[in-house]
């Protein structure tokens, strides 16, 4: 809870500042420190070390899973600010502003990761998403941002209408009437009518949420017409974010009536990773191509969804970790090239050596090839599906997906190494190419030895 | 630890030479570096069998149940011996081309040579995926950037088909994991297995396991991706990919396929033995009508491919023997045979059969030692190919495990002869004849060209005239591998 009070804090704190310096040095070092200390204060959150004495009624459980993902969040978010904070301020005209939403978005995530009540997630839903729906507009000349913001914020309100509905249905439909998920999870003696289509648009909106397929027709318009500074963190932190949400829904509410809902979750997966990876095997804009990516990224990530087991848990931990490292290294370089079209990418091997390094490592572990971070991040979710010894087609299926994602993310790999060509990139400051690499080489350490994110998770746990 | 050291050595040569400032430096440190490492896997061939460093067991990912596991047994001693001896013959014999950006290619190559020592040591099986699919990623690299012109295509279907077909091993690796006894990887604990998984299941993990290895090695119909991966690969990379990539596939199914899952082995035993077969006389005709060089040894190799995975499903001691003896044999020999193409088309800028002619006269040489190579191909008696094949036909016409052993010996040896065919067909067009326009400025090869043909040479015909220290070596760990792939005892 530490995190929710000074992430609304530091967001005003960034608010005004703004009022006496839009940009510049100052501004990158208040939103670097802003992130340090929210980053500084959750990990105290873990040891124990309290904020506030505030008695919340239950309305939030500070469970280690959740403050994990925080951790894993934050984490990720540090890195975007070192290497895209210069972007951020050169989307408008408003730098400290945007930095103040990035805060405020941080706030609703970290009320995602520990509510409990389902008031709370749809507080923190909307907390996440409103500064959204700005920083998608923030290019405010720029047509498509325009329309991608108002497209984004239509079909965000449609979901949370639903998801308003659900929540409706299951308070009527519990017996005591409550919104506490812990609540919700007991004294169900029967299962009325009413609590499964409570529960069933709860999926839908949180599939609207997590873009899942045949929800996911928003996705590729927002994440190409918003800036690509701001595309990079919608895609990761607030995407992951919103799994976690949908995973401590469940776990924490239904898991026991998993049979329920389960078939609806596998469908929803499998549609999910088809249409996502065949619709990326068509993209000729790489920004489009990792939107779509995102989508497939999401039907693995919703495998965490239908077994709800440790592994799961474990895994989408590991799987957010890799995933946000490996997509924000894409859009970082991705930002630099002049030409964002896949031919743009052609001959970048030999004209910018390091730029299609950190890139290839980036796409190898969205991939999922061993050395890499992405790999234990799918096994981890194979695995926890073939645990439960059901739900073996979805697996199968899974992996012919995966076989289909390398056919897109090779063909940026072999732009950049195996086809002729000038790809021009823009100039990098030397840190922007240390961050690369601290980026490229984290995914390779958690690769090598995801022990190490384990160990923690063990550490928590105990 | 000295097992260790063979995926040490290649590994940190080759992180090490993409540092290097020329390619020239490059170059002879990749070599240097295969010497070393063919040094130690000589020292581990000298090596007591029960000693504590031929093996490795160190704790990798505890939370996975997964251990950094790894032994030298004597299957993988020959497997790593033939590794250590391809690299430096392959480095020698192409010392001369020219890579643009060298020191990538010769770093990459040798990463390759770090996973392929890796898949071929692991003792635990999620190791053995990680290894599996590192050799991948450097030999994809190879090919798409220093291959021919149809290169992308090409690699990239070999990159997909490979990757798919270990993406549902993965999935049979995991499935296998929660059925253990004690949640291990470990080579033991899988074997273990083989009374745990019911018959019901082991039919379809079969399939899970067997594609990936049917790909890599290939078995018709997975081999579409090879003719054209063969062709369009740089020599050096086709060499390694024939001669030592191909045999991972092979150690897959003697390993942890065959031994894991007997009765889905044994079950599928017939219909697999039949595609192998039907991939046999197909490669072989299309090998009869081929012109161009690459393509026809490329076709050659599935139809040698088909015959070891036929053997090792006859589940017989001799077949088994000779699979193994013959894993060696082709390697050596499919090396053998590209360096000659690889020479005759850096000479003449052609692949093409029909174009050359006359080249005995011109360059005794090379067709003193292409032939003593090609007829080895054929499995002519005394050079090794002969004691592998004759080891593994008695073994399918003696097999048990199937009814139809009589016509499987007759279809194999039909393709026998259809190699001697195609085989001599192309020494006859190649050397004798007219001599033309293109060949009569043709030279004979330099002495550093002679040298590691005659290396090869060498190797034919000691392992063809005395292939018990091969036997010897390799003897107990295909007795032990026999002993479990035994469907009948369950």
């Amino acid at each position: 809870m530490n995190a929710i009070i000074f992430s609304a804090l530091w967001g005003v704190v960034m608010m005004f500042a703004g009022l006496i310096r839009k940009k510049g040095a100052a501004t990158r070092v208040l939103a670097l420190l802003g992130i340090g200390a929210l980053l500084t204060l959750n990990i105290l959150d873990i040891r124990g070390v309290h904020f506030t004495g505030l008695d919340f009624h239950n309305l939030i459980d500070i469970e280690p899973f959740g403050l994990l993902f925080n951790c894993i969040a934050f984490g990720a978010c540090g890195i975007y600010f070192l290497l895209s904070a210069r972007d951020i301020e050169n989307v408008g005209e408003d730098g400290a502003e945007y930095f103040a939403l990035i805060f405020f978005i941080l706030c609703g995530v970290s009320i995602l990761s520990v509510f409990n009540s389902l008031l709370l997630l749809f507080l923190g839903i909307e907390i996440m998403s409103i500064p959204l729906y700005i920083l998608t507009g923030s290019d405010k000349r720029n047509l498509k941002g325009n329309e991608a913001s108002l497209k984004y914020f239509l079909m965000g309100a449609f979901s949370t209408g639903l998801m308003l509905l659900g929540i409706a249905f299951l308070y009527g439909a519990s017996e005591k009437g409550s919104f506490f998920l812990d609540e919700l999870a007991m004294g169900r003696s029967a299962l009325s009518p009413l609590f499964i289509v409570g529960l069933i648009l709860l999926l839908v909106s949180m599939g609207f949420k997590v873009s899942a397929a045949p929800f996911h027709f928003w996705t590729p318009d927002v994440y190409d017409g918003a800036p690509t500074v701001f595309t990079s963190f919608m895609a990761t932190i607030v995407k992951a974010a919103s799994f976690v949400a949908v995973i401590r829904l469940f776990g924490n509410a239904f898991a026991d009536i998993g049979p329920q809902w389960q078939l609806f979750v596998a469908i929803l997966a499998a549609s999910t990773l088809f249409i996502g990876n065949l619709t990326a095997v068509f993209q000729q804009s790489v920004k489009r191509m990792l939107a779509y990516s995102s989508i497939a990224q999401a039907g693995f990530m919703l495998l965490a969804l239908l077994t709800l087991n440790t592994m799961a848990q474990e895994g989408i931990l590991l799987y957010a970790a890799a995933y946000c490292l490996a997509t924000i290294g894409c859009f970082a370089v991705l930002i630099k090239m002049k030409d964002q079209s896949l031919d743009g990418f052609n001959g970048l091997g030999r004209s910018q050596p390091l730029l299609a390094a950190v890139n290839t490592i980036c796409l190898l572990s969205l991939t999922g090839i061993p050395l890499t971070a992405g790999f234990f991040a799918k096994y981890f979710m194979l695995a926890s599906v073939l645990q439960t010894g059901k739900f073996l087609w979805l697996v199968i299926f899974a992996v012919l997906c995966a076989a289909v994602s390398v056919y897109y993310y090779f063909r940026v790999i072999q732009a950049m190494y195996f086809r002729e060509g000038e790809a021009k990139a823009l100039n990098l400051s030397g840190s922007y190419r240390f961050w690369l690499l601290v980026i490229a080489g984290l995914l390779i350490v958690l690769g090598l030895f995801p022990q190490w994110l384990l160990d923690r998770l063990n550490f928590v746990y105990l | 630890m000295v097992a260790f050291l063979l995926i040490l050595v290649p590994f940190i040569a080759g992180v090490a030479a993409f540092f290097f400032p020329s390619t020239r430096g490059a170059r002879a440190w990749a070599l240097l570096a295969s010497l070393l490492t063919l040094g130690v896997s000589v020292t581990a061939l000298c090596l007591d069998k029960g000693s504590h460093l031929l093996q490795l067991n160190v704790s990798w990912l505890p939370a996975l149940d997964s251990r950094f596991a790894i032994r030298l047994d004597g299957i993988g001693q020959l497997l790593c011996l033939l590794s250590a001896i391809s690299f430096p013959l392959i480095f020698g014999s192409t010392w001369r081309t020219e890579y643009r950006n060298g020191r990538n290619f010769y770093a990459l190559m040798l990463l390759t040579q770090a996973g392929m020592m890796g898949a071929f040591l692991a003792m635990d099986a999620l190791l053995f995926y990680f290894f599996w699919e590192l050799a991948l990623v450097p030999a994809y690299f190879l090919s798409s950037i220093w291959g021919g012109e149809r290169r992308i295509q090409a690699t990239f279907k070999f990159f997909i088909y490979t990757f798919t077909g270990s993406l549902l091993m993965l999935i049979a690796i995991i499935y296998l994991y929660f059925h253990t006894r004690n949640h291990s990887f470990s080579l033991e604990s899988f074997y273990g297995l083989r009374s745990l998984i019911p018959a019901s299941d082991q039919g379809w993990l079969f399939w899970l396991f067997f594609v990936a290895f049917a790909i890599k090695m290939p078995i018709f119909p997975f081999h579409s991706w090879q003719p054209d991966t063969y062709e369009q690969s740089p020599p050096a990379v086709t060499m390694v990919l024939s001669g030592v990539m191909v045999k991972m596939g092979l150690l897959g199914l003697i390993r942890w396929l065959a031994p894991t899952l007997p009765i889905g082995t044994w079950a599928w035993g017939d219909t697999v033995s039949g595609l192998c077969i039907a991939g046999m006389i197909y490669a072989s005709l299309i090998a009869l009508r081929q012109d161009d060089l690459k393509r026809l040894v490329a076709y050659s190799s599935i139809a040698h491919m088909g015959l070891m995975c036929l053997a090792v499903f006859a589940t017989t001691r001799s077949g088994l023997q000779g699979v193994v003896l013959q894993i060696f044999n082709h390697g050596i020999n499919i090396i053998g045979l590209w360096i000659v193409v690889d020479l005759i088309e850096k000479q003449f800028h052609t692949r093409k059969i029909s174009a050359l002619g006359g080249l005995a006269a011109r360059a005794p040489g090379l067709a003193l030692l292409l032939v003593v190579v090609a007829l080895a191909n054929i499995a002519l008696p005394l050079t090794n190919a002969f004691m592998g094949e004759f080891l593994m036909f008695n073994g399918i016409f003696s097999s048990e495990a199937t009814i139809y052993n009589v016509l499987f010996t007759v279809s194999a040896a039909l393709c026998v002869i259809l190699s001697a065919v195609y085989m001599l067909n192309m020494i006859q067009k190649l050397f004798f004849g007219p001599v033309n326009a293109l060949t009569a400025v043709g030279r004979d090869i330099r002495l550093d060209e002679k040298l590691a043909l005659a290396a090869i040479v060498v190797l034919i015909l000691i392992v063809g005239i005395y292939p018990a220290p091969v036997i010897n070596l390799t003897h107990e760990a295909v007795e032990a591998v026999l002993a479990k792939m035994n469907y009948k005892i369950i």
